[in-house]
């Protein structure tokens, strides 16, 4: 190889890279930063003058008993929602990956809570599950379950709203999770699954023993995703419930919100918002360390 | 499939216990059926618990006020004559049609934004001599899992330097910082799959690298292209953190942030155009996915196998 075009490719490739290497360090590095070093301070929207106040922001935020629960919920709805959202994934990964009449507009149908922006979504749960009309309700009193004329009040209860918002992360991940799962699914040799039927394994067995071996590692990064997404998502709790009742559903991203944007406090909920690191750090390292078992095999 | 059930020793028509080949494929078929029926019936209940709040929407889209409000009312019939008036309302005297067009045009501004940045750093972290290129480009992915929630701190402060409180532009500044690593990502996986001797023969006939990366890698990376665009453009109908931190004004709004903000005016909800327009939004975003599922299938797993 000739010096030459090797040293020209060598420019241009950092030509190239470098529009977006800036970009991401203007508008990501420098602002994460900043973020952290505002939460050690006393940086308000009215008054961006920077004072250090050492870690009285934290040590609010710990004395407060909504912090507290939020941080509680953010886990609490994490870890819920995830272990629902993998049992149903498989199934509809199970489903989709097989062929039958009419699957085109099964595939449409399932893929709606995600297609749909989180927002939307939520405004349509908050229809679902209104205090007076929630058709929910109503099959429930036709059932006989709920007596005539007598309500939930999905959103007006604590364990009620608590539920309602795993529910409708769940409702809006599977298919996310689903559609991961089916690329692991479709990527196992038929001759696996068919040589498994020869020997007389029925589908309980193959399951077990063939389809749900074979497809962790894509199961992993299901959980991965799914996880990230609903650890950092504030836009479910904000339409549906906006923390009610009295903050018993707020989040971590939701109080962050409340307390920089609709109170004013950037230092306070940039010290809210950097309790989700720790989470999302363990969940870059898994991320390298899955990175590095594809490139071994 | 069906053959390979029946037991060797049925060849000659008569399997050992006395059971014949007819009664082994009736077994069979029966056992056949049953789970197609299961599949059916499992298929067909993810469908329904997916779409429920879709057909609701649907349905009350037409509804009219007394029917929708009326204590004990079915809510999956219409119990008075269907009408369109609230989609009307929705078009004429709501911003509805304002929030879309706005999606539409931060949508296409942060495509624009995202190719440019994300095609020439893609290519060149998969195919130009760089002594750090795996770790770089792993680096870039990692920094989506930077939470907007922290993120928007600065971000008050810096869409108040520039002068864009208010205003979609701002979105349209802060969209790429998340579009931006994960289409990197996508293409990198894309670029990789297209084996060298393609560009190197251009480079061979007279093209320079630059040339060869235009003319040759880029339409030979279209799905990948069609992938980050629909990406992008989704994320600018799905975004809501920055959305309604940034812009507060109806003018501005996009439909994530205008839809559940300005058809609830204080305590009063607008039901019917208010899931109208969530269902309006939501069809065909769903349709563009349902299209290219197997392309982003592909395309996620490429970028994290050769990644």
């Amino acid at each position: 190889m000739r010096a030459g075009p090797a040293d020209r490719d060598g420019l241009l490739a950092r030509l190239m890279l470098l529009p977006a290497i800036v970009y991401i360090v203007a508008l990501v590095a420098v602002p994460f930063v900043v973020a952290i070093a505002y939460s050690f301070s006393d940086v308000t929207a009215g008054n961006p003058s920077y004072d250090w106040v050492g870690l009285d922001n934290y040590r609010a935020n710990w004395d407060d008993p909504v912090f507290r629960r939020s941080l509680w919920n953010t886990f609490f709805f994490t870890a819920a929602t995830i272990a629902l959202t993998v049992v149903l994934a498989n199934i509809v990964a199970l489903v989709l990956t097989t062929d039958f009449r009419g699957k085109w507009v099964v595939r449409l149908l399932v893929l709606l809570p995600w297609t749909t922006p989180a927002a939307l979504g939520a405004i349509a749960w908050v229809f679902m599950l209104d205090s007076l009309l929630s058709p929910i309700d109503w099959i429930l009193q036709q059932l006989g379950l709920l007596g005539d004329g007598r309500h939930m009040v999905w959103l007006g209860k604590s364990g009620l709203a608590k539920g309602s918002v795993i529910g409708v992360q769940v409702w809006r991940l599977v298919p996310l999770a689903a559609v991961i799962i089916m690329a692991g699914q479709t990527a196992i040799p038929d001759e696996i699954n068919d040589a498994a039927a020869v020997d007389g394994a029925g589908f309980w067995r193959r399951l077990w023993e063939v389809t749900l071996p074979l497809t962790r590692p894509v199961i992993a990064v299901a959980v991965l995703f799914g996880a990230i997404v609903t650890f950092t998502d504030m836009s479910v709790v904000r339409v549906l419930t906006n923390g009610a009742p009295v903050n018993q559903t707020q989040v971590l991203a939701s109080w962050a919100y409340v307390k920089g944007i609709d109170g004013g406090n950037l230092a306070q909920g940039a010290a809210v918002a950097v309790f989700l690191l720790p989470l999302l750090l363990a969940a870059t390292v898994a991320i390298l360390r899955a990175v590095r078992r594809w490139e071994v095999t | 499939m069906v053959g390979a059930l029946a037991p060797a020793g049925a060849v000659d028509g008569e399997a050992p216990g006395g059971t014949t080949v007819e009664q082994q494929r009736r077994r069979a078929q029966r056992r056949h059926v049953v789970s197609r029926i299961t599949l059916y019936v499992v298929a067909i209940i993810a469908a329904l618990l997916a779409a429920f709040p879709f057909i609701v929407e649907g349905i009350i889209t037409f509804k009219r006020d007394q029917d929708l409000f009326g204590p004990g009312n079915n809510p999956f019939v219409y119990n008075l004559d269907p009408t369109t008036e609230h989609l009307d309302f929705l078009f004429t005297d709501t911003g509805f049609m304002t929030f879309v067009g706005n999606t539409l045009v931060v949508g296409g501004c942060v495509v624009a934004i995202t190719l440019l940045l994300a095609l020439p750093a893609a290519y060149s972290l998969a195919r130009l001599p760089l002594r750090w290129s795996g770790a770089l480009g792993i680096t870039i992915f990692l920094v989506y899992l930077i939470p907007p929630s922290l993120l928007f701190v600065s971000f008050s402060r810096l869409v108040a330097n520039l002068d864009l409180q208010d205003s979609k532009w701002a979105l349209v500044v802060l969209y790429p910082t998340i579009t931006v690593p994960v289409s990197v990502w996508l293409l990198l996986g894309f670029f990789k799959s297209i084996p060298r001797d393609i560009e190197e023969q251009a480079m061979v006939d007279g093209y320079s690298r630059l040339a060869a990366f235009w003319r040759v890698a880029v339409p030979l990376a279209f799905p990948g292209i069609v992938a980050v665009v629909v990406f992008a453009f989704t994320l600018s109908a799905h975004e809501f953190l920055y959305a309604s931190a940034f812009v507060s004004s109806s003018a501005e709004k996009t439909v994530s942030v205008g839809i559940p903000t300005e058809l609830v005016l204080g305590d009063v909800f607008h039901w019917q155009e208010l899931q109208a327009a969530a269902l309006l939004v939501a069809l065909p975003i769903a349709f563009v996915f349902n299209l290219l599922l197997e392309r982003f299938v592909s395309g996620f797993t490429m970028g994290a196998v050769k990644g």
